[in-house]
């Protein structure tokens, strides 16, 4: 038999329905692959036996036909998405032992359409961080790495790794300004961040309300649809959640571009662009151009101005959405004579660095004095970078750009550990999507000379996942870039 | 009304005050969860996981709370905001789980309003409304249980509040008394907040600043947290009044602070100073979209709005006659409103009105009685007053019948036919026992033709008695003065 | 606009945070360093720009009046690290 793991979500049910293999021969191939692939620090947490649990049920179904439409697919769960009687950490130290009574929205729709999770996926301390180098937990190798053991990315880097290395056969992601979409980057695995609202924020711990949006992570554009289809919807548990139809995302794949306008913006290719990223961009705008789609020059005029727009926004929100971790009714307590003491004891030894960093950064720009010349003007910024996006959008379908500036780079790389700034910029081409709410899907699109994976980006309008997954599907087709 | 002015030796002082008044909002379940709720529960009963802050739980706002905000802000006269935005307001307390309360900042639901008060000389006062917005409530910290460990209940948190806050119009401590008093009454009517200070379901902030008669602007305001029944909130300003003029005029310097109340002295202490006060950080609150409320939304429930005190005093004075002191009486509770109305109906208003804050009032007074408890109807009171009012019975009479009334609950016409109390206006049956009288008496028959007129009043007592009061004392009266001439 | 000392150890009480005595200045100078960062943001002329508040602009949806929730206090208490009599339970607040 061939290697279950490697077949695609797709192929999977194909062979399911088709009584191939069953689901606990093919939970049992990843279960084996995720007991092999420790040494990624991919998993916080494995739960085996409930997947295999939940592959007899599905074995089940498949057998008299209610078989769901993810049925006896095991999955991975990055660990900010609250799952009912397991573990949930979000990665941090002040979440020790946390176990939820509830489920997210997302999680239990993928439940509910017959997937399984193998355990909870790595990622930055509360998804705060670029390399998954903030986890409690440590960081996730990039299944890539050749001499030198390099990042996943992040924040979503057990879930990009664990899909590149096969150790589920995709995985949730969240993405605030690029967890989604720079880690698939890092990992030559595809990856989509739908329209701000598309899916339930309910049961996701919260980083940064106003830009946090769950996705999949998976091999292929193929399986991102699927997987998008079963975890977006409107949730009357979730204010924020779009009351619009979900399409069969599915449906877009394979349709011509033939006629498609596609925007590239000229800020993405600022002076000294890595040069085998803008090879990779420029061979994307040929194949689309090559099967009649017409390329448009776009510009986006408040770019540069995304990335600090992003770092006032999202710690502001932050240090709002962690104020709830005081170690009074959940978590880590750390005792303190008095309650001030208590809480300050258990929020300096249960955060790391950075999470610290940004709750603090985030407090100030609110605090009295500061809150117009920081917050206010930040959200001012934030609607001319999503103005742009309108405008551009009346000229183009959909806007290529490259995903993340750089390849993978190494664990523990100075200059990012001694300027966050550095690190910071791994969101350059990420973030101003994030904050005009727009979906984007990363996808391979080839390897650096070293043979690292290198990601493109297609940005789509508000609630226009469709033509995204179009473009990204003929990009897909052309790109033929090979999986681990 | 005349000034409230504390005067000293030197310089008259006006008192200024604003009050921020906390309404919990009635409704079934919580403003942002569908907990429960319901007073008295046991601990962390009425708690969902969004109450309890628990990770990535999100608030879903109840359509109630708008609608009672809504409701209430038509009562207080004022602007309704179609477009309001909530804000998160930081702070870390032990009762506060999501380290933020969900409140209005700078887009509130309700703009400004106005509210008339009633003084007590009879004259109205227009006082201000600057704003009101919706938010939750926080839990309720325990420290009594244990000298190391605070125990938290998180019953309450989640809780919807309404909070008012008047302009700075009040200038005696009556005034502000008048107007918790009215606010209270109005709330009730709309059934938007029960009103109880005493449950905490009303609370008081207290403003209070003072200057010189005739001086322009304000001067340094301290303000009283939760003080909570009406006597208090206007003891609090009266002191912290007297505070502020005792420091000017000894030269000092009256500093920004937050101050408690102590009910027991009467007097306030400093907790804490505004310099050291919380940076709130307010900022829009992401996890939900703005609200914003149709042309319609308001005009549906303009249409369910009641009738409220102040309209229902102008027709109580216009139609039934009534004083408007006893309109404000009658106007301030709505059952009692109510409860007058029908007693009125087919009567004498003005009598009815004396019957019920009189001797009906001190009945229930005496028996512990609540009004919707009272043995009598209200039908029956304007029976019994157009009994008297006919001359059936004479007022005396009366009030023998209302204590039946109150005992038995049977209507007044029967107690006064199976007792026999019915008024004698036959002047014959009167003039046999007035002759009886003066034919008994002769001492003071010779006495009051000697000019001791006096007397007559002691014969016509004597004819009251031999009838057992029910000779009509108007007859009686007239027969009398006739007879001795 | 420089933060100094004193703004850091206001914003760490803010944010009940601790910042050890000899990680002060390191925390000053990284915290200017991002703060004159993200000012580049005053370049960004946004006289007569509303700030974005909600970015997909949808209606704020409610629901009605209903008790569906609550009557869980075992659930509500389990992840809890010290609790007595169904309370949650911390050391004594001091004002």
């Amino acid at each position: 038999m061939t290697d279950l793991t490697k077949l695609t979500i797709a192929e999977a049910l194909k062979g399911l329905k088709g009584k191939e293999f069953s689901s606990v021969e093919l939970t049992n191939a990843y279960v084996e692959q995720m007991q092999s692939h420790r040494n990624l620090n991919a998993y916080v947490l494995e739960t085996p036996e409930k997947a295999l649990e939940q592959a007899k049920i599905s074995d089940e179904k498949y057998k008299n036909g209610t078989n769901g439409a993810l049925e006896g697919i095991p999955l991975g769960v990055k660990d900010l998405f609250c799952t009912k009687g397991i573990r949930t950490t979000a990665c941090s130290h002040i979440l020790d032992g946390f176990v939820p009574e509830y489920e997210s929205t997302v999680t239990q729709k993928l439940l509910d359409a017959g997937a399984s999770f193998l355990g909870k996926l790595n990622m930055d301390e509360f998804a705060m961080g670029g390399s998954n180098e903030t986890s409690y937990y440590g960081p996730v190798v990039n299944p890539w790495s050749k001499d030198k053991s390099l990042v996943a990315g992040g924040s979503s880097g057990g879930s990009a790794a664990a899909v590149a290395a096969n150790i589920c056969a995709a995985a949730t992601g969240t993405d605030t300004g690029g967890s989604i979409r720079q880690p698939s980057a890092f990992c030559g695995v595809t990856g989509i961040k739908p329209t701000y609202g598309r899916c339930s924020r309910y049961g996701i711990m919260a980083f940064a309300s106003s830009l946090d949006q769950a996705g999949p992570i998976a091999k292929d554009v193929r399986d991102c649809a699927i997987l998008l289809k079963a975890m977006s919807g409107y949730d009357n548990k979730d204010s924020t959640s779009a009351k619009v139809d979900v399409p069969d995302f599915e449906k877009f794949l394979g349709q011509d571009v033939k006629g498609m306008k596609i925007g590239i913006p000229a800020e993405y290719r600022p002076e000294g662009l890595n040069a085998e990223i803008a090879a990779v961009w420029d061979k994307g705008i040929e194949m689309l151009k090559a099967r009649g789609a017409e390329i448009v020059n776009i510009s986006l005029p408040h770019t540069k101005y995304a990335l600090a727009t992003y770092y006032i926004i999202a710690p502001a929100e932050a240090s709002s959405n962690l104020a709830r971790y005081d170690g009074l009714r959940y978590g880590l307590r750390v005792p303190g004579e008095h309650l001030d003491n208590m809480y300050i004891n258990s929020r300096s030894e249960g955060f790391g660095r950075e999470v610290k960093r940004r709750i603090m950064i985030g407090t100030y720009v609110l605090s009295a004095g500061y809150y117009d010349a920081y917050y206010l003007k930040a959200q001012k910024v934030r609607r001319l970078i999503r103005d742009d996006f309108m405008k551009a959008f009346e000229k183009c379908d959909v806007i290529l750009t490259p995903t993340a500036p750089t390849p993978a780079f190494p664990i523990g790389d100075k200059s990012m550990q001694e300027n966050p700034i550095n690190m910071y910029l791994n969101d350059v081409f990420t973030v101003s999507i994030s904050l005009a709410g727009l979906p984007a899907m990363s996808l391979p699109a080839g390897l650096s000379a070293e043979g690292l994976p290198l990601g493109l980006q297609v940005i789509g309008k508000a609630f226009d996942e469709g033509a995204v997954f179009k473009t990204a599907s003929a990009l897909e087709e052309d790109i033929k870039f090979v999986r681990k | 009304m005349a000034g409230y002015i504390i005067e000293t030796k030197e310089n008259k002082w006006e008192v200024i005050c604003g009050l921020e008044i906390h309404c919990q909002i009635i409704s079934k379940s919580k403003m942002f969860s569908g907990a429960s709720t319901v007073f008295g529960a046991d601990a962390n009963e009425h708690v969902s996981f969004v109450d309890a802050g628990m990770p990535g739980m999100l608030p879903v706002l109840n359509e109630k709370c708008v609608h009672q905000a809504v409701k209430t802000g038509l009562g207080l006269n004022a602007k309704i905001n179609k477009y309001s935005q909530f804000s998160r307001k930081n702070y870390f307390y032990a009762d506060l789980p999501q380290g933020y309360q969900i409140t209005q900042f700078q887009y509130p639901i309700v703009g400004e309003g106005k509210v008339l008060i009633n003084l007590e000389d009879g004259t109205t006062k227009e006082i201000g409304i600057e704003r009101m917005h919706i938010e939750q409530d926080a839990g309720k910290s325990i420290h009594d249980i244990d000298p190391k460990k605070t125990f938290i209940d998180l019953n309450r948190a989640g809780v919807g509040l309404m909070e008012i806050v008047t302009k700075p119009d009040f200038r005696s401590p009556e005034e502000a008394g008048a107007f918790l008093r009215k606010l209270r009454s109005i709330v009730r009517y709309l059934e938007t907040c029960d009103g109880n200070m005493d449950e905490g379901s009303m609370r008081c902030d207290v403003n209070v600043s003072v200057r010189k008669v005739g001086e322009e602007g304000y001067r340094t305001r301290c303000e009283m947290k939760n003080v909570n029944s009406v006597k208090f909130v206007m003891a609090a300003i009266e002191n912290e009044a007297k505070r502020h003029v005792e420091v000017y005029e000894n030269g000092g310097k009256i500093e920004q602070e937050t101050r408690q109340f102590d009910p027991l002295t009467g007097q306030t202490k400093v907790m804490r100073k505004k310099e050291f006060a919380h940076d709130y950080r307010y900022f829009p609150e992401p996890d939900l979209p703005p609200l914003v409320l149709t042309d319609e939304y308001i005009e549906d429930i303009r249409k369910e709005m009641v009738e409220l005190p102040d309209a229902k005093k102008a027709r109580f004075i216009k139609d039934m006659g009534l004083t408007p002191y006893d309109a404000d009486i009658l106007c301030e509770n709505k059952e009692v409103a109510a409860f007058f109305e029908k007693a009125a109906q087919g009567s004498d208003g003005k009598k009815v009105a004396n019957w019920i804050m009189g001797d009906f009032f001190a009945m229930l007074k005496a028996r512990h009685l609540e009004l919707e408890q009272s043995p009598i109807k209200p039908e029956n009171i304007g029976k019994l007053v157009n009994l008297i009012n006919s001359n059936v019975i004479s007022g005396n009479i009366g009030k023998e019948v209302f204590q039946i009334m109150a005992e038995t609950g049977e209507e007044p016409e029967k107690i006064v036919e199976e007792r026999g109390l019915k008024q004698v206006t036959d002047t014959g049956a009167i003039e046999a026992i007035v002759d009886q009288v003066i034919a008994d008496n002769p001492d003071n028959v010779a006495a009051y033709k000697a000019g001791k007129t006096a007397l007559a009043g002691w014969f016509v007592g004597q004819v009251m008695k031999a009838s057992k009061g029910k000779a009509n004392p108007g007859i009686v009266n007239k027969m009398i003065a006739e007879k001795l001439k | 606009m420089a933060i100094d000392t004193e703004t850091v150890k206001r914003v760490a009480f803010l944010s009940r945070l601790r910042v050890d005595e000899d990680k002060i200045v390191e925390t000053e100078e990284e915290f200017n360093k991002i703060l004159n960062w993200v000012e580049q943001l005053n370049e960004v002329d946004t006289d007569n720009v509303e700030p974005l508040v909600s970015v997909n602009q949808t209606n704020l949806e409610w629901r009605q009046d209903v008790v569906n929730d609550g009557e869980k206090a075992e659930e509500v208490l389990k992840n809890a690290p010290m609790s007595e009599f169904g309370y949650f339970v911390v050391p004594k607040v001091v004002e």
